[in-house]
């Protein structure tokens, strides 16, 4: 089994597909010739040709709009936004027309729109931004936010797949610095499914994307027994899978990269106060973000990004309640 | 529409792509590649028409070499309040003043019967034309009269006025080809084949419209019949037929997307972001403006300050028209020529249909804005009675078929208002279905 990073994975399974399903093409600014900003499609316009591996102009909403009307036509697009922040130029694309014409006039939107997304390298407010909880409002959409390689593969190629417009939030800070083997053969990971990245008896962290890793460092710096549930997709979530951790450890973090007021996390600690309230012994805590853009200075960046010491107090805090 | 024969006017001019079979780019062979448009594509042609304006060639290099001064000149033109309505293109509108320089070319009127033929028409087809205005004017006149009776929940929107620019542009599509018609253009979904009695289910939110209540009004297509659902958030929709345009040319099929817009969606970067990229790849996809003069209570001159809509298709790479939206087969014969050009590789057009709109923007707007002399003159050029009358000179139209079509189409409507009214509410059981699709969904013709 090969060891690949992140990225090298999202490539694979992108690569994988591309080969099995000619109907699969790829779209995005400087996807082609460069091989995208991150080199995900490195080498992607040499075996598939250039009406496969498309250069877009520099249309956000061409690239998404045009992606819904070639998913219409029977072609599966997988689109990237060059950062996941500039989805607010496709906004109405993916809000408007492709979340509701499933539901409108019986049309299936079949896209992946790939979201590099995530700070953590000084890429300041429009760079980094973590826009998930937006598009988990959103009926219609899907929203997926791997945490580790292997899911990266297993969740793109399960992406496209879908026959919905779903969201890939690939995170950037994860690209490069996290390695795994990785099965050389197709799989899929189901979309709405969680993992337990690490079972634990006295406190349950439930955590997705990079913050699966600050998470499992805090584990280790903690007396006690951490569960950390990666939930792997924001929508839909895996609501079963959440509550049985919950009613196992009886205390719950909710933690994430996005900022606080209306981050996915409001909506998981809701459901718990709504579903799992007599399991608890303890209030549901969140760590997010604060409510700020995203800053550049890396001073301002680390006070900003939940870090781990403070996941490891809020987990001891929990341990002593 | 006559079997066979699928001849149409000749294209004056070939665009060269800009972009090889393999997708690769060719820089600095844009200009050099792409033959200069000649003298019929121009405009060059002599005018029959005594209030059509006409570009001569060199007036385009008159607005390349002094684009400020135009532009300052328009501004404080259009700064001023306007008194007066301009002509253009022998329709009346509210243009209120001159912005210069036309690039686009101005489509000649229809002619004779035989040059009627020659764009591929007999006289059945010219006939079938005729009922489908008569069909769409008369599902929406019967719409009104559903509002009024309560029956239509919301509001209500007609396109009356432009019925021959929707049923022209229809009338030209091939039966693979697929569009995004708008709230104006349910000449499209008449001509393509919906049936009116789902229209009025539709209208009334019953469960066999092809919404089952889900979405209102004009918001609706049967995809089978090549048509996508619009959104209100115009012109989204036109970014949309590039994307669709785009896989026709991945999988090389000769098949063409057609895009709505109207002039005061123009005004928004979704306009500017379709037609570049169908520029630059130069897809298959005919851009059909209904300019119908006013957005909502906004005038046309508030929107764009160019002379034609069309003569933006220039900055694009592409060739624009501006035809008059009342003639219907004028519209048809520009709409044929460029759908045809887009199949044959030739890349997209922009098509300006100067049309009306003779009521509202919506059932619940008296248009006040709108100086009654406008009306009144719109009326004079209803399309309806534009083309009954040169069915009449040119096609030896009778007042017995005339009256026979006319039964025709009431006997229709009838029958489909009766089998609406019978459709049934949708069930609320049903609200939550269809959020999602599920891998069935895929398993239609468009997704094998």
């Amino acid at each position: 089994m090969p060891e690949l990073t992140y990225l090298q994975a999202i490539s694979d399974g992108l690569r994988t597909e591309m080969r099995r399903d000619h109907r699969v093409f790829v779209m995005g600014e400087d996807v082609g010739v460069y091989g995208g900003a991150f080199k995900v499609t490195l080498g992607f316009q040499e075996e598939f040709g250039a009406w496969r591996v498309i250069d877009a102009p520099l249309s956000e909403t061409a690239i998404v709009a045009g992606a819904t009307g070639a998913a219409m036509m029977g072609l599966r697009p997988v689109a990237e936004m060059q950062f996941a922040d500039f989805v607010s130029c496709a906004w109405d694309h993916l809000v408007t027309v492709a979340a509701k014409q499933r539901w409108r006039v019986g049309t299936p939107v079949p896209i992946v729109l790939r979201l590099p997304s995530g700070g953590g390298f000084s890429g300041g407010p429009f760079h980094s931004q973590n826009p998930e909880s937006s598009f988990a409002h959103v009926p219609g959409l899907k929203c997926v936010c791997p945490a580790t390689p292997e899911d990266a593969k297993g969740l793109i190629i399960s992406a496209i797949e879908d026959p919905n417009p779903v969201l890939f939030f690939e995170h950037k800070h994860l690209y490069r610095r996290i390695k795994a083997d990785v099965p050389e053969e197709r799989y899929t990971v189901p979309i709405g499914k969680a993992r337990l990245h690490q079972e634990g008896d006295d406190v349950s962290v439930i955590t997705w994307g990079a913050m699966v890793h600050t998470a499992a460092e805090a584990a280790k710096q903690v007396d006690a027994s951490v569960e950390i549930v990666d939930l792997r997709t924001v929508l839909p979530w895996d609501k079963q899978a959440v509550l049985d951790s919950v009613r196992k450890t009886s205390k719950v973090l909710v933690l994430h990269e996005d900022t606080r007021t209306g981050g996915f996390g409001g909506e998981i600690a809701a459901t718990i106060g709504e579903e799992a309230f007599e399991a608890l012994d303890a209030p549901v805590r969140r760590i997010t973000a604060p409510d700020t853009p995203v800053p550049f200075s890396p001073v301002l960046e680390k006070a900003f990004l939940p870090q781990v010491e403070d996941v490891v107090k809020a987990l001891q805090e929990l341990v002593a309640y | 529409m006559s079997s066979g024969s699928r001849s149409c006017a000749p294209h004056s001019s070939q665009s060269t792509a800009n972009v090889d079979e393999n997708g690769a780019l060719h820089d600095g062979q844009r200009c050099s590649n792409r033959p200069p448009h000649d003298g019929h594509a121009r405009g060059s042609s002599a005018s029959n028409s005594s209030n059509q304006r006409r570009a001569a060639p060199q007036s385009r290099q008159t607005a390349l070499q002094c684009p400020s001064t135009l532009r300052r000149s328009s501004r404080s033109q259009s700064e001023a309040l306007p008194t007066t309505h301009t002509v253009t293109s022998g329709l009346v509108g509210s243009r209120r003043y001159d912005a210069g320089v036309a690039i686009a070319r101005v489509a000649e009127p229809s002619g004779s019967l035989q040059d009627v033929r020659e764009w591929g028409l007999d006289r059945e087809d010219l006939l079938q034309i005729y009922r489908n205005m008569l069909i769409t004017r008369g599902v929406e006149e019967r719409g009104h009269i559903l509002y009024r009776q309560g029956k239509i929940p919301g509001s209500f929107y007609t396109g009356r006025g432009n019925e021959a620019a929707s049923v022209g542009v229809a009338t030209a599509m091939g039966p693979q080809d697929v569009g995004t018609p708008l709230h104006r253009d349910m000449g499209v979904h008449i001509t393509r084949g919906v049936e009116p009695w789902r229209i009025f289910a539709q209208y009334m939110g019953r469960a066999d419209g092809p919404t089952g209540g889900k979405d209102g009004n004009v918001h609706m297509a049967d995809a089978r019949l090549g048509l996508i659902a619009m959104v209100s958030h115009l012109p989204a929709m036109l970014p949309v037929a590039v994307g669709c345009a785009l896989a026709f040319r991945i999988r090389e099929e000769r098949r063409v997307a057609l895009a709505w817009f109207g002039e005061g969606a123009s005004a928004r970067g979704d306009t500017h972001e379709g037609m570049n990229f169908a520029g630059v790849r130069q897809l298959p996809v005919v851009f059909i403006c209904d300019n119908n003069q006013w957005a909502y209570s906004t005038p046309s001159h508030l929107e764009y300050s160019v002379e034609h809509l069309a003569d933006r298709a220039q900055a694009y790479g592409f060739e624009g028209v501006v035809v008059d939206g009342t003639d219907v087969l004028a519209v048809y014969r520009e709409a044929r020529r460029a759908v045809e050009k887009a199949r044959d590789g030739g890349g997209p057009t922009l098509i300006e249909c100067q049309t009306l709109r003779m009521e509202g923007h919506a059932v619940h707007d008296d248009a006040f804005y709108v100086p009654k002399e406008l009306f009144e003159r719109w009326a004079e050029r209803d399309p309806i009675e534009r083309y009954r009358n040169w069915l009449r000179e040119r096609a030896d139209l009778s007042d017995e078929e005339d009256d026979e079509i006319g039964s025709y189409v009431k006997r229709i409507l009838n029958e489909a208002l009766a089998r609406a009214e019978e459709s049934p509410q949708p069930d609320p059981e049903t609200l939550l279905d269809g959020v999602y699709a599920t891998p069935e969904d895929l398993d239609t013709p468009h997704h094998k």
